[in-house]
């Protein structure tokens, strides 16, 4: 606790530089990674992430130092390769897509650890601490690192608002944009470049094994919350921003830890809870949306019902028992029971002594369930020509469906109509039909 | 003797996991088997946790449900969240991968297991974990006989359902119109993928098993278009993989496993160039006889 308040209190310059360090880091990349979300190449930002792990070792082994600058200039490198070289390979031969990536991904990583497991067994002292982009240590962000790859977010996060307009219309529609004369290519170019920046950046903080989260999972989460691409940026940076914070926290309180994996972990519980609770797209909302459209077909159905058994003794008022209803039409015995009981609240059904009957409003309501079902039926023999032993099953799904515009639309289209095509009378509201 | 144990052991994860690998490019899910063998980390860990040791099947079993799980969820989140299927997967095994990371750090002192074991695998170790039996008689590595096992279930699997496999792999929609259930036989294919990741994890880890799933069967992809010939291949390029892999390292004093995902990379780059059916050189001479014809 002591901690927690030390850290998040900011007095010691050293938090205050890890810390800005860290959500800079994970602000980039979050906002790149919302355009390879977009353009669909979450997965290319893994095999890059995987990819410059040779470039780093390469780059170390050749200058015999741990410079950030030059070991960055190796990491890019590498990462472009990959990226040119899954492309590549995809174009000119028949292995797909997810192969390629695949491949690059696993061999240069292989490559990567061969070449790093070289440098920890040729006994170079200055090679101490080579392994921490591995999993990412966000406490070693000080000093001349601290300053490289901060300006390299910067730089990120400025190209990224400068060419929003740009970015947005070929992620959304690549087409248009090449029709309407962008310079789409370049822009690719320089969205991978990007891309390849934002891994090489992130490394430092989160490690190149785990990179790939940072910027596939804060877009992916944002992407629940919201339609427009300017918000969705947003919420993916504070996303990103708070698991980089919390990253740097766990490096600071437990420094044996790595904090890749803590960051991660962070901004996927934070996408977890996104995919599940959020307003409109989550999971939830999506099921009790599906439970909803379910009740109300239920309830539908079975006031359709009862206005059918009505039309067959001609008697409205009449109160019918539980295996009368299941007679005409099996429902389960649960459902029924319970969409009964509720029809009955809404004040669509009486009941008396375990009869159920309909009232004046739950006439008209099912009255209308079977018009809307009588007149498709009519639609779909008279204009799409189709037999009329084939069009019962359709206009059972679509009598939920018509809305009172469309139910209109298909009245005067049909010219009101007296029967459907098995010779059934089709019922309209009395009152509407005297005017 | 040392170097035949640790290549023979080599060969027999490779050839497991090429051998599946065939049947997972095809389907194009290749990132699937990526993902799962990122995501049974942590079910190892738990297992090692629960049952305090290696060498026991339920680990093996349980961190095989782990990879299912992750085959689930992937799809969870792509048909019910309507997530797009790349970022599914890559969302999915990141968060189980870095929880297999944190419980490695957190539980340092009792778990047998480090992040350069979870990177690379020990399979340079092997020669020295030896199955002893109770009247002292030393029967070798102890990896050599899981690997084994492992192997021959995977083959047993493959010939039994080759029919399913195959058909379920190449038309799919045939395959349901006579009653194989193309669900059922996705959820075999990745049991049998976990099942295969998760013995392979102590020799190359849990990275460097990609390697071996994707790029043999890649390379015998291009050099033949008959599926049972790739196959073979497959198992022969495994063989060289883990041998030539086995020398680099020692040459270069490296990880074995690195240098097996070298060897596998070198050679899928060797048929890409120079394979007489699909390779660049193939094909440009077929291009440049086509526009001399005309």
């Amino acid at each position: 606790m002591e901690d927690l308040i030390y850290f998040f209190s900011f007095q010691d310059p050293n938090i205050r530089y890890v810390a800005a360090g860290s959500v800079l880091l994970a602000i980039s990349s979050a906002l790149v990674g919302c355009f390879t979300f977009l353009k669909k190449k979450a997965l290319v930002g893994d095999a890059v992430a995987h990819s410059v792990l040779p470039g780093i070792c390469l780059a170390f082994l050749l200058s015999g130092n741990k410079n950030p600058v030059v070991l960055i200039i190796g990491a890019f490198i590498t990462g472009w390769l990959a990226l040119v070289l899954i492309d590549f390979i995809t174009r000119s031969s028949k292995i797909k897509e997810d192969t390629s990536i695949g491949l690059i991904l696993s061999v240069f990583f292989g490559i990567g650890i061969l070449l790093l497991t070289m440098i920890q067994h040729s006994g170079n002292a200055a090679q101490t601490g080579l392994d921490s982009f591995l999993f990412g240590k966000a406490a070693a962000l000080v000093g001349t690192d601290l300053v490289v790859f901060s300006s390299i977010s910067l730089v990120l996060v400025v190209v990224v608002l400068l060419f929003y307009k740009e970015f947005a219309l070929i992620s959304f529609d690549e087409d248009f944009a090449k029709s309407i004369g962008f310079p789409v290519r370049r822009l690719e170019l320089v969205l991978t470049t990007l891309t390849v920046l934002a891994v090489v950046t992130g490394i430092q903080a989160v490690g190149v094994v785990l990179m790939a989260a940072m910027l596939i999972t804060p877009a992916a989460a944002a992407r629940f919350w919201t339609d427009k691409l300017s918000v969705m940026l947003v919420i993916a940076a504070v996303f990103g921003a708070v698991s980089g914070i919390s990253g740097a926290f766990i490096s600071y309180t437990a420094p044996a830890m790595p904090t890749g994996p803590w960051i991660v972990l962070i901004v996927s519980m934070l996408a977890l809870v996104s995919f599940f609770i959020a307003p409109n797209k989550g999971i939830f909302y999506k099921l009790l949306r599906q439970y909803r459209i379910k009740r109300r077909i239920l309830n539908e159905n079975i006031l359709k019902l009862f206005y059918q058994l009505s039309e067959i003794d001609a008697d409205h008022q009449r109160a019918r028992t539980l295996t009368e209803l299941q007679n005409k039409r099996p429902i389960r015995m649960k459902s029924l029971k319970k969409g009964l009981r509720r029809l009955h609240i809404q004040g669509y059904l009486s009941n008396r002594d375990d009869k159920w009957s309909l009232t004046e409003q739950g006439k008209i309501k099912g009255r209308r369930v079977v018009k809307l079902h009588r007149l498709w039926e009519v639609y779909l023999t008279k204009y799409l020509r189709i037999a009329p032993d084939h069009v019962h099953e359709d206009a059972d799904n679509i009598e939920h469906i018509l809305t009172p515009e469309l139910e209109r639309r298909l009245e005067s289209l049909l010219e009101y109509p007296e029967n459907d095509p098995h010779s059934s009378a089709i019922p309209y509201d009395p009152n509407l039909m005297n005017k | 003797m040392d170097a035949i144990y640790i290549i023979t052991t080599g060969s027999l994860v490779a050839i497991a996991c090429g051998l599946l690998g065939c049947f997972l490019i095809l389907r194009k899910m290749a990132m699937v088997g990526d993902a799962i063998s990122h995501a049974v980390l942590p079910g190892i860990v738990l297992a090692f946790l629960i049952s305090g040791s290696r060498d026991s099947f339920t680990m093996l079993l349980g961190a095989g449900a782990i990879g299912v799980l992750t085959t689930f969820l992937i799809e969870f989140f792509h048909k019910k969240g309507g997530l797009q299927s790349d970022a599914s997967i890559g969302v999915t095994f990141t968060w189980l991968f870095a929880l297999g990371v944190i419980l490695i750090s957190v539980y340092a002192g009792e778990v047998d297991l480090d992040q350069d074991c979870v990177l690379y695998g020990e399979i340079a170790y092997v020669p020295l974990d030896l199955w002893i039996g109770s009247n002292g008689i030393i029967y070798g590595p102890r990896s050599l006989y899981i690997s084994g096992v492992v192997l021959v279930v995977i083959i047993l699997f493959i010939t039994l359902g080759y029919k399913e496999l195959h058909l379920t792999t190449f038309d799919p929609a045939f395959a349901s119109a006579i009653g194989i259930s193309t669900s059922l036989w996705h959820y075999l294919l990745m049991s049998a993928v976990s099942l295969t990741t998760v013995s392979s994890f102590e020799s190359v880890g849990a990275i460097l098993v990609v390697a071996l799933l994707i790029a043999p069967p890649a390379t015998a992809y291009l050099l033949t278009a008959n599926f049972k010939k790739m196959l073979w291949i497959t198992v022969a390029l495994s063989i060289l993989t883990s041998a030539t892999g086995y020398y680099l390292a020692v040459y270069l004093d490296g990880s074995i496993a690195g240098a097996m995902s070298t060897m596998a990379g070198l050679f899928f780059a060797l048929a890409f160039i120079f394979s007489p059916v699909d390779g660049l050189i193939a094909k440009r001479r077929r291009q440049l006889y086509e526009t001399s014809k005309n």
